[in-house]
């Protein structure tokens, strides 16, 4: 079942607190540690949003501010369209700028601010000013009983405007690396965390600084007759359904994490079309103009030629997120390994 | 060929009348003391312990009425005449020539010339006089304004979206009151940094409706950044006038809600906006704390040139304000009172503005548009794969339909 916690592999190694205790809920997540690493190394860095101060709501935030200073980690009024607002002109003004949103379900009222604002100053101004030192941070996805205003997956309105960059890890490795790469980044980024792995994406992660390249996918595990597509939480549903597919159906699937939506790495992408011929992408957003629709048109065009069946997505349905029925909602592993099957039998 | 008088640095007692005056009527309404921490919370005191707000317990059914006192006064240092009405108010700094925002140069030039030029402005639009005070070459206005290959932006806005890091004047952009959160956060910055460097954001009273204008006011006091909010409240937001944009007292009524001192000024007198401002840039950077001026005034000229406001004015309203109360012609009357400017140096002046006026146009019409392959650069620090991708398409697509294409007016692709 989808919203059964991954396996924890090994502790999270936060270099905080050395030998904890494994699987201990409500453990400070990696974006404790990435803001860590941001606030030492670029002094001038600032991190901000609701409830921030006292650690926020994922706790991701802990600790900071005792370590960093009130001026450095603080609480802002509650107000989306403030908090990136601001966050461009701290940008702007130089200052290394991290803001949280406190759900992705509450981005819209910054929707302005981030088409309009952030992602044209660079274009506007013949590069006389930027905010490339701001970073959007805010939880996403499905978490088990988040509704339609604690689920939401927004990416597909942020990938349709360019001069933002949009990115969304799989796990703490993947996060602590992406985060620190897109705060580094010097174009606005929007950094979408899968809630659901708070809890239970529980890593072993280098304690130093590392960053992971933006706009490079991952080819998780490589196969011969399928392709499958997939960022987030999604990746570990599609792996999943991967080994049902090797087990009960011999077929061989390539998975794919695309890691950064926006600019996306097609050349990955279509590398691997090319070479197994079919391609399955899953995401958990309503599948009209939901980001595998970009995917499929991209490799409709370059792997036309090469394409042995029409592209499969399997998302979730055209309404709004609901409650009591998220498990049919979601694009489990049965619906994953349904479409593995309707591609190969095609 | 500016005219520059000398001005020394003005009295602190400048606004303490009218403010005084604010003070007492607001402590009739509510309490403006600006709340810097938490109230502490005792179970001793027989006041509301709520930590939401410091304030007393009542025994009467009563609602605050707004207006029900007349409005915040409008402070000025000389009539309509170019008299200066209070000689202790007569300003003493540097003020020097101004521009065409017809009705509202008063705004620009008294405000502009009252802070620094290192202070980062955020404009709207209608403040072009700021980015003239600050040395901005006519042949950039012009070639902004034209999209030629001498813009900093390279074509990429409509007219009058200028910008100018030399200038420390943001990009200005279409959308309205964006700008306001985002001064907010350049002068947290600023005020981390511990630089002497305070942050002016413009605005007319139309964007104060927007969502954002209330996040900037919020997060500034709150944050207690170094900031001088200056709403130019001219009347009109396009066709809608001030009744239909607000019911309160303006803009000026709105700031102690939010906990900002604020200030409301008489728009097209100078030396007044130059005061209010220079105090409140003062304030702002030594106390952290935001400051509202709202500039009353009176845009005289249409909302733009897509515009004919003759559909929802009268042109006796217009006429009034250009002949009667217009800001350049305030201070002319006072120079000429000071015997430092005449009738003959005012025909001059005119005729030479003119001349280099027009001359800039011709220079900025004859150039160039920008090369077409401009339009892929800056979206990110360097262009993605796909980008470039669409710039092959663009440039093989234009080659083989070149006649269709203006090429003659722009440089090769």
């Amino acid at each position: 079942k989808k919203t059964q916690a991954r396996k924890p592999l090994i502790i999270l190694r936060a270099g905080i607190t050395e030998g904890a205790p494994r699987g201990r809920a409500g453990y400070p997540c990696k974006t404790v540690l990435c803001s860590h690493f941001a606030n030492e190394t670029l002094p001038s860095t600032v991190i901000f949003g609701e409830d921030v101060a006292f650690g926020g709501v994922f706790r991701c935030t802990v600790g900071l501010r005792d370590k960093y200073g009130k001026d450095r980690v603080f609480n802002t009024p509650l107000c989306e369209q403030g908090i990136v607002g601001f966050a461009i002109g701290s940008a702007v003004a130089g200052a290394t700028s991290v803001a949280e949103i406190q759900f992705a379900d509450y981005i819209y009222p910054a929707f302005d601010q981030v088409v309009n604002e952030a992602a044209k100053y660079r274009y506007r101004s013949g590069n006389l000013f930027d905010c490339g030192k701001m970073t959007v941070r805010a939880p996403w996805g499905c978490v088990g009983h988040g509704a339609m205003y604690h689920s939401q997956s927004p990416e597909a309105f942020f990938t349709h405007c360019p001069g933002v960059k949009v990115v969304i890890p799989r796990g703490s490795l993947q996060a602590k690396g992406l985060l620190l790469a897109s705060i580094r980044d010097q174009n606005p980024c929007i950094f979408f965390e899968p809630k659901i792995l708070y809890r239970s994406a529980v890593e072993e992660v280098p304690v130093g600084p590392y960053e992971i390249p933006l706009s490079q996918a991952e080819v998780l595990q490589e196969g011969s007759d399928l392709t499958m597509v997939a960022w987030g939480t999604q990746v570990h549903v599609l792996r999943e359904a991967a080994n049902m597919a090797q087990e009960r159906l011999g077929i061989s699937c390539e998975v794919i994490d695309l890691r950064t939506l926006q600019p996306w790495d097609t050349e990955t992408v279509c590398t691997s079309v090319a070479k197994t011929g079919r391609l399955l992408v899953s995401h958990e957003a309503p599948i009209t103009s939901g980001f595998a629709a970009e995917i499929t048109s991209v490799v409709q065009s370059e792997c036309f030629l090469n394409l042995e069946a029409p592209v499969e997505r399997v998302c979730g349905f055209d309404t709004p997120f609901p409650y009591i029925f998220e498990p049919f909602y979601i694009p489990d592993k049965w619906r994953c390994f349904d479409g593995i099957r309707r591609l190969i039998n095609y | 060929m500016a005219v520059a008088m000398a001005l020394t640095a003005p009295s602190l007692n400048f606004g303490v009348r009218s403010f005084t005056r604010l003070s007492r009527l607001s402590q009739r309404l509510f309490s403006t003391a600006v709340i810097r921490y938490q109230q502490e919370f005792t179970t001793l005191e027989e006041k509301p312990q709520f930590p939401g707000a410091s304030a007393e317990y009542v025994n009467t059914l009563e609602f605050i009425q707004p207006n029900v006192i007349s409005g915040i006064p409008v402070y000025r240092v000389m009539d309509r005449k170019g008299h200066i009405v209070n000689p202790n108010e007569d300003p003493k700094g540097r003020i020097s020539f101004y521009m065409t925002n017809y009705g509202e140069e008063g705004t620009h030039v008294g405000s502009a010339a009252a802070i620094e030029m290192q202070d980062l402005v955020f404009g709207q639009y209608r403040e072009a006089g700021v980015l003239m005070w600050r040395g901005y070459p006519l042949d950039s206005f012009m070639a902004q304004c034209y999209g030629n290959i001498d813009d900093y932006a390279h074509g990429k806005q409509m007219p009058v979206h200028y910008g100018s890091l030399e200038h420390n004047f943001v990009t200005i952009s279409s959308p309205l009151a964006t700008q306001i959160p985002q001064a907010v956060g350049a002068a947290y910055a600023y005020k981390r940094s511990d630089i002497d460097r305070a942050v002016i954001c413009y605005f007319g009273e139309g964007a104060a409706s927007e969502g954002d204008a209330h996040a900037g006011f919020n997060f500034a006091a709150t944050l207690e950044c170094p900031i001088i909010f200056f709403c130019r409240n001219n009347g009109y937001a396009i066709s809608t006038p001030t009744y239909e944009q607000y019911r309160g007292d303006g803009i000026a009524a709105r700031g102690p809600g939010y906990g900002i001192r604020s200030i409301r000024v008489d728009g097209n007198d100078v030396f007044a906006v130059y005061n209010a401002t220079k105090e409140a840039r003062r304030h702002a950077v030594s106390e952290n704390q935001p400051m509202l001026v709202e500039a009353m005034t009176y845009r005289i000229g249409h909302h733009s040139t897509s515009d004919d406001s003759s559909a929802y004015r009268s042109v006796d309203e217009v006429s009034y304000w250009d002949k009667q109360d217009h800001p350049i012609s305030r201070l002319h009357n006072f120079m000429i009172n000071q015997g430092w400017w005449d009738d003959a140096q005012e025909k001059a002046w005119r005729k030479q503005s003119r001349k280099m006026v027009i001359e800039t146009f011709e220079r900025a019409e004859r150039k160039l548009k920008p090369s077409p392959k401009l339009i892929f650069t800056d979206v990110y620090d360097t262009a993605p794969p796909s980008l470039q991708k669409q710039e092959e398409q663009l440039k093989k697509h234009v080659e083989r339909y070149a006649e269709h294409y203006p090429f003659d007016k722009f440089e090769r692709f």
